[in-house]
């Protein structure tokens, strides 16, 4: 990696951040680039590309907007493979002209790059070209979730909400000013990515026709394409002609044609995170006919409101299998709990409770995905319930999704779950948000 | 088809200094392209009015026809259930004094339920096709269902399943509901008609469509055009 722009001098210059943080933690061999030269952590700054010893996979470009175009084209002559430009001074402050010169100099060689006005490309402990202080960040966990988004600070944001929720991340993308390489180009590399599942966007808003081709591409791609949206409320006084451009705004327009192609809009990011989570778990479609298990009849009745409200379904229990059902319960629930759909095992309920009603609902035809909503101050409960729900659920194919109390003491019973492949939701309303992405997400 | 073509072309043609297709003009468009349209004329003095009601029969549905007025309810220039030469004569005269006035449709009056067919050239998404509840509430009940173009005859079905209104076209409390199958083909035939147009177009609307158990009619279209450098039209509208 060569970085452009590191300053001898002034400590605090993003290019420095990069260089030093790519240097010391990561498995990169890192060069800084700057004709005043000098010398940053005891390295030489070399004065120009061509000093450098070795080519270059990836040039980090943060210099000022003005010499961006000469170090292109620099990079380019140097043989250098790609670049991210972090530096801002674009389109997003009318430079047009100067944005337009970088993307016809790296058009006419095919020299792809990242950005301008961009943090550009985070691969846990693999590259990172934020210019964010490393002891600032949050580590992200890996995983199988790849995030492009137009705005860095999105990005960065929801990256350390990913890690508050235990979503991992396989790669994050700042696109910026998107002048060269956008939504549709990245859609593509993730596709062909084998370690990315779950390809999540956060979008502003496409180019000239931009939109029709990405969820022509999404629709047929394979993977599940999560888009959180912004700029939803109507802009200014546009001239309206019709009750048809009136109606169908910009906005409306946006989210009926991700329906259309099976597209997954998060409507905001509690969705968004919940929607990664389940479909990083779990990528088969279900129809949403949801079987409940819990230790409070309130939770389970907000859950059947969720539910209900997002075209789930929570189909009663057959005879056969409640007679069997409450055979196979402990003797303190047997005579109180209600098995109904939701069942709800009361506080008396221990682990073995949960695993028969949870094997119950794998036999059941009409359920095809389980909530286990579990109040782990209940004293029947142990820390073994996730490992041992997990398990069950895996082998007998259908998904299971978990509410657990976001607390620190229940870690165990939470990576239990994940661990066995079970998403765990921190709230009532996230763990139907994840029942919901599996209906809507249609591979 | 060729000659339906050409005609097609001739009204875009026509309509481009004025930036829209008026509703005659749009109503033979549409009759062109294979649409029912309902028996109507264009009357330039009371006379031609009367005479053509009088061959069709009253009661008469009138509307005034300019250039300056692209909502027409809004300025009270529609009447319906005009029921003798002495009304459709007033009416012609309180349309005379309405900004623009061109002439006047006389035209017959059909029943069925107002449905709202649009398009729209969707700067990130290109062709977008919108089925509604129509009627002059459109904008309040909002009723409506958006595809992307071309529609499939799944997409067609699934944006008349995804109206709240959809009982009332499958029939509703006795009321008898609309054919069904001749409005998932009106509209596959208006996506393809709004494909062939991408270019020339910015938007339609077909408001009301009415449909029945035996027809789905264009009782009212405007066809607002893109500007020949690609631009929005709307400036030359009012």
């Amino acid at each position: 990696m060569a970085v452009f722009g590191v300053s001898a001098s002034n400590y605090r210059h993003p290019a420095n951040e990069i260089f030093n943080k790519n240097m010391l933690r990561y498995p990169i061999r890192v060069y800084g680039v700057n004709p005043r030269g000098g010398t940053i952590n005891s390295q030489p700054i070399h004065r120009s590309i061509s000093e450098v010893p070795e080519q270059i996979d990836l040039a980090v470009i943060a210099v000022k907007a003005d010499l961006v175009p000469e170090v292109m084209a620099e990079c380019i002559k140097a043989k250098a493979r790609s670049a991210v430009v972090i530096s801002g001074g674009f389109t997003e402050v009318g430079r047009k002209d100067l944005q337009e010169r970088i993307v016809a100099i790296a058009k006419e060689a095919a020299f792809p790059f990242v950005g301008p006005n961009c943090l550009g490309i985070y691969v846990p402990s693999r590259v990172d070209t934020f210019f964010l202080p490393g002891e600032r960040m949050v580590n992200p966990i890996v995983g199988n979730v790849s995030f492009v988004s137009q705005s860095g600070g999105i990005l960065v944001d929801q990256m350390i909400k990913f890690t508050g929720e235990g979503v991992g991340l396989a790669k994050a993308i700042s696109i910026g000013n998107k002048a060269l390489l956008g939504e549709l180009d990245l859609l593509d590399y993730f596709v062909a990515d084998p370690a990315t599942r779950v390809i999540a966007f956060y979008i502003e808003g496409f180019g000239g026709s931009e939109g029709r081709r990405f969820v022509l591409k999404a629709e047929k791609c394979g993977k599940p394409v999560v888009v959180l949206k912004s700029g939803k409320s109507p802009g200014g006084s546009k001239a309206v002609s019709t009750h048809t451009a009136s109606l169908a705004g910009d906005y409306a327009s946006f989210s009926a044609v991700l329906s259309q192609y099976n597209i997954v809009e998060a409507a905001n990011e509690l969705e968004l995170i919940s929607f990664c989570e389940s479909l990083s778990t779990y990528t088969k479609p279900i129809q949403g006919r949801v079987g409940i298990v819990t230790v409070s009849g309130g939770h389970g009745a907000i859950a059947v409101d969720a539910c209900t409200a997002r075209g789930l379904s929570v189909p009663g229990l057959p005879d056969e299998i409640r007679e069997a059902l409450r055979k196979d319960l402990s003797p303190s629930v047997q005579e109180i709990a209600a098995l109904t759909n939701p069942v709800d095992l009361t506080g008396s309920g221990i682990d073995e409770d949960f695993v028969a009603t949870v094997k119950g609902f794998c036999a059941m035809e009409g359920i095809d995905c389980i909530l286990a909503l579990l109040l782990p101050y209940i004293p029947g409960i142990t820390s073994d319930l996730g490992a041992k729900l997990g398990g069950i659920a895996r082998q007998c194919g259908m998904p299971l999704i978990a509410y657990v109390p976001n607390v620190e003491k229940y870690a165990m019973l939470i990576e239990g779950f994940t661990l066995n492949g079970s998403p765990v939701a921190h709230s009532i309303e996230g763990a139907v948000l994840m029942a919901d992405a599996l209906r809507r997400n249609k591979p | 088809m060729s000659d339906s073509r050409s005609e097609i072309c001739r009204i875009i043609e026509a309509a481009r200094t004025d930036g829209w297709v008026l509703e005659p003009e749009a109503k033979r468009l549409f009759a062109a392209a294979g649409f029912k349209v309902p028996r109507f004329t264009l009357a330039r003095t009371p006379e031609e009015a009367i005479r053509f009601a009088r061959e069709i029969g009253y009661p008469v549905v009138a509307k005034v026809v300019s250039p300056r007025i692209l909502h027409k309810s809004d300025v009270g220039g529609v009447a319906v259930g005009v029921a003798d030469d002495g009304s459709l004569a007033e009416e012609f005269r309180r349309f005379q004094a309405l900004e623009g006035f061109l002439g006047m449709i006389v035209e017959e009056r059909v029943g069925g339920i107002e449905l709202i067919l649009g398009a729209k050239i969707d700067f990130q998404f290109g062709p977008l096709i919108l089925l509604g509840m129509g009627g002059v509430g459109v904008e309040i009940y909002k009723d409506v269902f958006l595809r992307m173009a071309p529609l499939s005859e799944k997409d067609a079905q699934a944006m008349i399943g995804g109206l709240k209104g959809r009982q009332l076209l499958t029939g509703y409390r006795g009321t008898r509901g609309v054919d069904l199958t001749l409005l998932t083909r009106t509209l596959l035939s208006f996506s393809s008609l709004v494909m062939d147009l991408e270019e020339k177009i910015e938007s339609i609307d077909i408001n009301p469509l009415l449909c029945s158990s035996r027809d789905c009619m264009v009782a009212d279209a405007r066809i607002i055009l893109r500007k020949e450098d690609g631009r929005g039209s709307m400036k030359r509208v009012p």
